[in-house]
């Protein structure tokens, strides 16, 4: 039994028709070619495949496509919306930025997930304790970095997003 | 894995919902959050031919509170929707100091009250948060509609006493009344794990600061949530000391629950926890039903 849904990525808007057991996260990696979201478990445990879905983190690999007809998602694609090969990393997202100069990553299997996990977790707490972001990360494994990076990172982009903020009011 | 097919449906009324569930029977199944349902549905452990999905029915989340002070919440109420919500942290605040410790909140962004209490695992937070309050179920079907006390429900590993024809349509939480105390506390080996041992506290004192009523609910020491009976009834007309805690305590760990091992925990360390757990739980529920 398939199903057609209309759903909007990074703000563009996609007409596909999928069976109803395509998990979303295949759906954006396969159907979409949006490989960025990345897949470790599908169980719910490592935050690997974390999407936006109307603003607010989710794993992707426990929705099904044909859930979010009529819905709008944020994949890590969707953070630098106008990169292309003339990019360089002043382009990047300041979460991005940051996790490079922190070394918040190493392979960067996990990274998309915690970027996506972080992005509406910024935003609710421009100045978050390193109590709070422990727990904000805590549904991201990482297996390569020991977390120390990142939640330097967290520091960092925290720092950037409220600098942009003053910048932009 | 990727889920076996099924055949998805997504009613926007109730009835639709409850003539599906009717009409399919055992072979269909409620998808709410679908934060246990779809892991166990990529891992083929569950392979349900139809999947009836509630996010489409209107009226199904809400929170409010009833003239008589008891707070009603519909079933499809997200997790962190509960968790953040005044009504909650003012009227069952019990339930508000649980939320957190509910998965990570990519988790709890989708996952819903209904679905934690209806799928009845040993290790949830709610359905012992739900016994502990004495909280009411409302089960619906296309024939009508029954409520069940959360005592009542919780029947065994994974069982309810739902029927496949019925929903979880609202849990009811009465007051607590004056002179009351609570807390809730686990240890999980990190924040949003599922918990090796948890545990709710709820105590009442009478006028001269005896203890009238002790309540103290278990989780992932059994096949559901485990009342510790023997402990409550030795506090009973007690005044409460941290003496009197540490021997009540003891009970709850030795002789209430008959914890197994697994991966997780050896037998020895869930009682062992389970007895830090009450004493530190009981004294907070103390301090506070004094503080009032
Ligand atoms: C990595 C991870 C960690 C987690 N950690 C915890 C934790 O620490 N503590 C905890 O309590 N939970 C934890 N969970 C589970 C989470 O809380 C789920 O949200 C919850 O168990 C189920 O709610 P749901 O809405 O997602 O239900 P679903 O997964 O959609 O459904 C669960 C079951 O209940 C049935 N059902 C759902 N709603 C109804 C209804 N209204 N009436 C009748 N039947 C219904 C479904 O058919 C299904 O059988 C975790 C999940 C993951 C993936
Ligand atoms: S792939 Fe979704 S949480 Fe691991
Ligand atoms: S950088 Fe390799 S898993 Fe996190």
């Amino acid at each position: 039994m398939t199903h057609t849904i209309n759903v909007t990525v990074n703000g563009t808007a996609y007409q596909r028709t999928v069976e109803a057991r395509l998990l979303l996260s295949d759906f954006l990696r396969h159907d979409l070619g949006l490989t960025g979201t990345h897949v470790g478990c599908e169980q719910g445990s490592c935050g690997a495949c974390t999407i936006l879905l109307d603003g607010e983190a989710v794993r992707s690999c426990l929705l099904f496509a044909v859930q979010v007809d009529g819905h709008e998602l944020t994949t890590v694609e969707g953070l630098t919306p106008d990169w292309d090969m003339a990019s360089t990393h002043e382009d990047l997202h300041p979460i991005q930025i940051a996790f490079r100069e922190k070394h918040g990553l190493q392979c960067g299997f996990c990274t998309p997930g915690f970027l996506m996990t972080l992005v509406p977790f910024l935003a609710e707490n421009p100045d978050p304790t390193e109590h709070e972001i422990r727990q904000a990360i805590s549904g991201n494994l990482c297996r390569c970095t020991g977390y120390v990076g990142i939640v330097e990172a967290v520091k960092l982009a925290a720092e950037l997003l409220r600098e942009d903020d003053k910048v932009t009011g | 894995m990727k889920p076996a097919p099924f055949q998805y449906h997504a009613p926007h009324s109730l009835a639709d919902a409850l003539s599906l569930l009717a009409e399919h029977g055992y072979d269909a199944k409620p998808l709410a959050g679908g934060q246990s349902l779809v892991p166990t549905m990529n891992f083929r452990l569950a392979q349900p031919g139809i999947l009836v999905d509630l996010n489409h029915i209107p009226g199904l989340a809400y929170i409010r509170l009833g003239s008589d002070g008891d707070l009603h919440i519909g079933a499809m109420t997200r997790h962190s929707t509960v968790e953040q919500d005044l009504l909650v942290a003012q009227h069952a605040p019990l339930l508000h100091e649980t939320m957190p410790h509910i998965a990570h909140r990519q988790i709890r962004n989708r996952g819903t009250i209904g679905g934690s209490l209806a799928h009845a695992d040993p290790s949830a937070e709610l359905p012992s948060v739900a016994v502990a309050l004495h909280a009411r179920f409302r089960l619906q079907s296309q024939t009508g509609e029954r409520w069940v006390a959360a005592a009542d429900f919780y029947q065994g590993l994974f069982t309810t006493d739902l029927t496949p024809e019925e929903l979880l349509v609202e849990i009811v939480i009465p007051p607590l009344p004056a002179r009351s105390g609570y807390a809730f506390d686990e240890v999980a080996r990190r924040p949003g794990d599922y918990a090796m041992v948890g545990v709710a506290a709820i105590v009442i004192l009478d006028a001269a600061g005896r203890c009238e009523e002790a309540r103290l609910v278990y989780l992932s020491v059994g096949e559901g949530p485990v009342s510790a009976t023997q402990a409550a009834a030795a506090l009973k007309g007690r005044q409460p000391s941290p003496d009197l805690l540490a021997q009540v305590a003891e009970i709850a760990a030795t002789d209430d629950i008959d914890p197994v091992a697994d991966i997780h925990a050896s037998a020895a360390y869930r009682r062992q926890l389970a007895r830090v757990l009450a004493q530190r739980t009981l004294a907070r529920a103390f301090e506070r039903a004094a503080g009032q």
